[in-house]
């Protein structure tokens, strides 16, 4: 069943054209992982997807419904969309358990000790049960790049888009954020995932995306994609990752 | 590996610290001597003028200002009345200005153009003038649920006065929180409301903390204009204290109470400003 989809996503800032018309299609529970270098519209396509940004032109589809249409309550369709960015979507004035319980209380009406519980139970799982009452600032990036996960996966949105939530932490942090959304992945739950990592996409992913000037050049199994790539740039794009 | 929980310094570091020791010794002795000599010099140029007879008589005499005190006291009382109504007005007054300038809806268009005009024309005129305006021009134009009373005529003069003011440092606040918090808000399904009262709003005014205390301060002072208006507060008190007896030391007692009342704020301006400084270096 495919539970989000773009079709002929067009976005520009000012000059620049940013999605020259991007067709996608992602199956419920599938992990997809969105490649390209950067400037290729990977991070703009995440923000369309979750209606943080208006299109120029094409059609969004979530669980068969045009999300693109303005008549659409964007606030209720984001609820069922969670994001993580790159750094810095934590709250700095709220605690760890309050970044997390902050919306799932004001927006799905969850009581204060429901929200704790969960939030407790998720925070253990994720090793950072002795963080609930911390400041995002007392924590590492890579803490708080699991806080951002939970946080997003608090209010059990049905997609979850991340966008480069490794290239802003330290070269051995990366792998805990990384064994975090692999966690998630595992439990079925469907993830858009913007990155740099290569064998992340290649041991995780269903399908990987080579985004290239605004639009899909080339898609498919990650095995595919990331071992024998039809095209030459994306073949080239791939080797500047292989050899470093 | 472990650090030694004893270990003996080597010579090496007991001579820095020595050193350091000599250097701090040498910086207390300099900053001691020449704070003391200042002191001195002011105190003896003072003392020594050919009027300091007179000026000590008028302005610095004890039983003026003992039989003063206890007036100039209950004036005080009033200022810090008047003081907190006004200030817990202007926060509210400042804070709806800021947000309807800052929201982007078209159609709050004539709001925002009678936020700006406000802005700027309270900004724009002296304190002064608006307390004589409002306390004598409102009243004058009769209209009914105006408030007769000085106090309150007071309160509304120097609320417009300050709300101007306020509002630009809340909205230098919203404005300074990073776009990424919106995005962070949003993307979680909060309403733009939601986000800008939950989230936005909060770290801007934390951030502006400091010269919102320092506003404070100084309204603090400015409460003293309203005794033109004939509110029996410090200043109006010790202006008829000293017109009793043609002696300015009431309005110097009043002068010190007032600097008493603003010290505080003015502490905990620079700890809010060390604390923010520190947080923004992760240091808390």
């Amino acid at each position: 069943m495919t539970l989000l989809a773009a079709e002929g996503v067009r976005k520009h800032f000012g000059e620049h054209q940013v999605l020259t018309g991007v067709d996608l299609s992602i199956e419920a529970g599938q992990v997809v992982c969105l490649i390209g270098a950067s400037g290729s519209g990977k991070s703009t396509l995440l923000r369309c997807l979750n209606l943080l940004e208006t299109l120029d032109d094409g059609t969004l589809w979530f669980d068969g419904r045009d999300i693109s249409d303005p008549r659409v309550d964007a606030d209720e369709v984001r609820r069922d969309i969670g994001m993580v960015f790159q750094a810095y979507n934590l709250f700095p004035h709220l605690s760890v358990l309050d970044n997390i319980t902050l919306a799932p209380r004001r927006l799905r009406g969850l009581s204060r000790t429901a929200a704790h519980e969960y939030a407790y139970e998720q925070l253990t799982r994720f090793g950072l049960a002795d963080k609930a009452r911390a400041h995002p600032d007392s924590l590492s990036g890579g803490q708080q790049q699991r806080v951002a996960l939970v946080q997003a996966m608090a209010m059990s949105p049905r997609v979850l888009l991340l966008d480069e939530v490794t290239s802003a932490l330290d070269p051995e942090l990366v792998g805990e954020v990384l064994d975090a959304v692999r966690m998630l992945a595992d439990e079925g739950l469907t993830v858009v995932m913007a990155t740099h990592e290569m064998t992340f996409a290649r041991d995780v992913a269903d399908r990987v995306v080579y985004l290239h000037e605004g639009s899909v050049l080339e898609e498919g199994p990650a095995a595919s994609v990331l071992g024998n790539p039809s095209h030459e740039r994306t073949r080239s794009f791939l080797s500047r990752f292989l050899r470093g | 590996m472990s650090v030694p929980a004893v270990w003996t310094a080597s010579d090496t570091q007991l001579e820095r610290l020595a050193r350091r020791r000599r250097k701090a010794r040498r910086r207390t002795l300099v900053s001691g001597v020449s704070t003391a000599v200042v002191i001195a010099v002011l105190v003896t140029v003072v003392l020594t003028s050919p009027g300091w007879d007179r000026v000590q008589e008028t302005y610095f005499d004890w039983g003026q200002a003992q039989a003063s005190l206890p007036a100039i006291l209950r004036g005080f009382g009033v200022t810090v009345q008047v003081f907190l109504v006004a200030e817990a007005l202007i926060l509210v007054v400042a804070l709806v200005v800021a947000i309807v300038r800052v929201l982007p809806f078209p159609g709050l268009a004539p709001l925002k153009l009678l936020a700006v005009v406000y802005t700027d024309v309270s900004r724009g005129t002296p304190t002064l003038l608006v307390v004589y305006l409002v306390g004598f021009g409102l009243p004058a134009l009769e209209l009914q649920g105006i408030p007769g009373d000085p106090f309150w005529l007071a309160v509304i003069a120097l609320t417009f006065s300050y709300g101007g003011y306020v509002s630009e440092v809340f909205r230098a606040g919203i404005t300074s929180v990073h776009p990424s918090q919106w995005a962070g808000g949003r993307s979680l399904g909060l309403s733009y409301g939601q986000t800008l009262r939950l989230i936005v709003v909060p770290q801007g005014i934390r951030r502006v903390l400091p010269p919102l205390v320092n506003d404070f301060a100084s309204l603090q002072k400015d409460t003293a204009l309203i005794a033109v208006l004939g509110v029996a507060e410090a200043f109006q008190r010790a202006q008829v204290e000293q017109l009793r007896e043609f002696n300015y030391t009431p309005l110097v007692v009043a002068a010190i109470g007032y600097i008493v009342l603003t010290v505080p704020f003015a502490r905990l301006t620079d700890h809010l400003a060390l604390r923010l400084a520190r947080r923004d270096q992760g240091l808390t």
